[in-house]
């Protein structure tokens, strides 16, 4: 017996999950959105996408060089931020603006605050906001789609041409042939990605479905169309809610981890979100309603606090 | 009745085919064979044999030392040669007692009980106490202890754990194709205990045979039947298994009693049996020895204190290059450097892995992604109580009740981060209960000064 065994705590067997694999599967989960947006918008579109992703890798890849930290951007993650970023920005946006946008999310947002699983705040959009409100013209102006049969290069998107008090066609919104930002458009392909990642196992449905119920039941009580069931679909299917709602809302480093804070969450969102909607300057909401949740998330873990197997129950 | 599962817990490779068909087989000690101490829950046992006095099979070596403690036999006959502190499986040194064999086996008589349903419940006691029995599934209580609850007559369930949720062991199961009438004989005396009790089998589906055997032997019995569980790990954890079979949620701070249940693993079942029918001490226990690495992995009744070397010998030794050993489970056992210690009563298995998972893992930061909370039989956050314990934050990691941690290790297991989650919470939990029996003796002393 002269060979001697490495020891190690229990458990001595792992499940074949990781981190790398989750970002992969969310990377997945965005194509279809995202290649719907490349049809949608042409050639500009697939450009920006790609220099805002390669700009996010890049600015992870030398904040660790400089800060001589351990290399991460083989965990994916900077891919997934990047490409949220892209999905949340117009077609025409100056690409400079693109890649300011993702050094500001991989850097400000994500690295100074300890990189990986410590931010505070949902890196992408926590850029897009600071776009929004730089360069509030060129972040605001939305290119048509190429079905677009007007001669129009852009025009308002069907969100603000609810908030002007007119009518809108709600299957063109599902399908996606409409303006808006290159992820958002089409709520097919969002709920293709979602599904995908709910089947995954990656996310669950406590955030999404609170959140999209309590933003439903906001805007029926007081979108001020009364029950309108239809103004109701058509506020679902336009702006960012829904790619917010299953990509954004469902970070896992800027929700609660509660199962109950989760549907706590979900609710301040549908109801932020139907607020800024309703009675904001902006025919939007989303971005800023998960960046004002992100900020309350500690507090909703702490007064969410799981009750433990045996207690709470028989006693 | 409960819904045979419970909330969370995780589906690892079972790996229990490749010993799961190995009958049974015999083996006796060659070598030296050492007695630890400290086998079992409680006070440790007080040797009564000198060294140099000789010993026969089945003749009390150790005494228990108070109430909650056991007894311990030989197992071999021979002369002691030592009373000695020795490595255990668990990896740290306990004093043992060291007999050397000499081949004989010289037994005593040990009688047998003609018919046990003349004895009376103190009979029945006396003898199971006698017999140095404990938990055999791995925690080591003193079961004379866990059946004398303050009140007898509430008790509504003695439940034999037959779950065997850990991977590659199947001691149970050959128990239970073995000695399925053993079995229920065992239980049968523990209901002569408790009155208005009945007894449950509680066996995972993926023992199909199992279930399909004791259902016959039970059909004509009214007091005790089969609850079948869902496999996964940890269903056979205490307080786990208690609620699938009962729907009773008890927590840590209350016992199994609290709820009307007494939990035993099948296993001390049959040594509960082999004490009060045959007159036996418990000096055998069934082994599984198993894994990539084993030859010829085998199921072995062996005599407790026999080394581990010689079970691998038995077992065809190691096969291509195994990197790593375990004493017990891959998700609760213990890693050990060789094979070169005791087996002891709680001993259920010698694992045996091609391939170390855990030292080519680096732990990457925690993402937060809810899987520890979504696994977690104990409905906890195991991620914010492993930073809490890192952070030594006591009054949070309190707050976010991490005591009521069973060890499980099922965040672990399925933490994409790698984190060693259940290892920072089990420091945690036993640094602030030291802290809190240090302060509860001070407040004694104090209290008694004026």
């Amino acid at each position: 017996m002269s060979q001697l065994f490495p020891v190690s705590h229990a458990p001595h067997i792992r499940d074949k999950s990781s981190t790398n694999r989750i970002m992969l599967y969310v990377i997945i989960a965005l194509l279809p959105t995202t290649l719907f947006g490349i049809i949608n918008f042409g050639f500009s579109a697939l450009l920006l996408v790609l220099v805002t992703i390669a700009s996010a890798v890049l600015a992870e890849w030398a904040f660790n060089k400089i800060t001589k930290r351990k290399e991460t951007i083989q965990d994916l993650s900077a891919v997934v931020t990047g490409l949220l970023l892209a999905l949340n920005l117009p077609p025409t946006l100056p690409l400079w603006m693109g890649i300011l946008g993702s050094a500001f999310a991989i850097v400000v947002v994500k690295c100074l605050f300890g990189g990986l699983g410590q931010n505070f705040m949902n890196p992408a959009l926590g850029a897009r906001c600071f776009l929004l409100i730089s360069f509030t013209g060129p972040m605001t102006t939305y290119a048509t789609s190429v079905f677009d049969k007007t001669d129009a290069v852009s025009g308002p998107t069907p969100l603000a041409i609810l908030k002007a008090g007119q009518t809108v066609d709600t299957l063109q919104m599902l399908i996606g042939t409409i303006g808006g930002t290159i992820g958002e458009t089409s709520v097919i392909a969002i709920l293709i990605g979602a599904i995908f990642l709910i089947l995954m196992g990656v996310i669950d449905l406590r955030i999404p479905a609170s959140y999209l119920i309590s933003f439903v039941v906001f805007i029926l009580l007081f979108g001020g169309h009364g029950f309108d069931l239809g103004f109701a679909v058509a506020q679902l299917c336009g702006g960012g809610i829904m790619l917010g709602a299953f990509f954004m809302a469902t970070d896992y480093s800027t929700s609660p981890i509660t199962p109950r804070g989760k549907i706590v969450f979900g609710i301040l969102l549908g109801v932020l979100n139907g607020l800024f909607r309703m009675f904001g300057a902006s025919a939007e909401g989303c971005s800023f309603a998960i960046i004002f949740g992100n900020l309350l998330v500690p507090l909703i873990e702490r007064v969410t606090i799981p009750k433990p197997f045996g207690k709470g129950g028989e006693r | 009745m409960g819904s045979g599962t419970f909330k969370g817990g995780v589906h690892p490779y079972d790996g229990k085919e490749l010993s799961k068909y190995k009958q049974v087989r015999e083996i006796l000690p060659k070598g030296d064979v050492i007695y630890s101490l400290s086998q079992h829950i409680g006070a440790p046992s007080k040797p009564v044999v000198g060294q140099g006095d000789y010993v026969k099979c089945g003749q009390v070596i150790a005494e228990a030392d108070g109430f909650v403690s056991a007894t311990v036999h030989a197992s071999v006959s021979g002369k002691v040669s030592a009373i000695e502190r020795r490595l255990n499986a668990t990896g740290i040194k306990v004093l043992s007692i060291v007999i050397e064999n000499d081949g004989q086996f010289t037994s005593f008589d040990f009688h047998e009980t003609a018919d046990v349903n003349t004895l009376s419940k103190e009979e029945i006691g006396k003898k199971i106490q006698e017999a140095g029995i404990i938990g055999l599934g791995g925690a080591g209580f003193p079961t004379h202890v866990k059946l004398t609850p303050k009140d007898p007559d509430k008790i509504k369930y003695v439940i034999a754990n037959c779950a065997e949720c850990e991977p590659y062991v199947t001691v149970d199961y050959r128990r239970m194709i073995e000695n399925a009438e053993q079995l229920i004989a065992g239980m049968k005396i523990v209901l002569q205990l408790f009155d208005n009790a009945k007894g449950v089998f509680a066996i995972e589906d993926n023992k199909p045979d199992c279930i399909e055997k004791m259902q016959e032997l039970l059909k004509n019995e009214d007091r005790i039947e089969v609850q079948i569980l869902h496999t996964k790990y940890p269903q056979g954890a205490e307080r786990q298994q208690i609620f699938a079979v009962t729907g009773l949620a008890i927590h840590s701070k209350q016992l199994p009693a609290d709820v009307g249940c007494i939990v035993d693993n099948a296993e001390t079942f049959f040594a509960i049996y082999n004490a009060v029918k045959l007159g036996r001490p418990l000096i055998e226990r069934l082994v599984t020895v198993t894994g990539g690495g084993i030859a010829d992995p085998s199921n072995f009744l062996i005599r407790i204190g026999t080394n581990f070397s010689e079970l691998l010998e038995a077992a065809g030794g190691f096969i291509g290059q195994p990197e790593k050993l375990l004493f017990g489970g891959p998700m609760m056992g213990f890693a050990g450097t060789c094979t070169d210690v005791p087996t002891m009563k709680t001993t259920s298995m010698l694992l045996s892995l091609l391939t170390d998972e855990m030292s080519a893992l680096t732990p990457t930061p925690c993402i937060n992604c809810g899987r520890c909370v979504e696994v977690c039989p104990s409905g906890l956050v195991p991620s914010r109580l492993a930073k809490q314990a890192q952070r030594k934050q006591n009054a949070d990691f309190e707050k976010w009740n991490g005591l009521e941690c069973i060890e499980c290790a099922c965040c672990t297991y399925g933490c994409p981060a790698k984190q060693p989650l259940v290892s920072d919470i089990k420091l945690m939990k036993k640094r602030i209960l030291t802290k809190k029996r240090q302060q509860a003796a001070r407040e004694k002393k104090e209290g008694e000064a004026k």
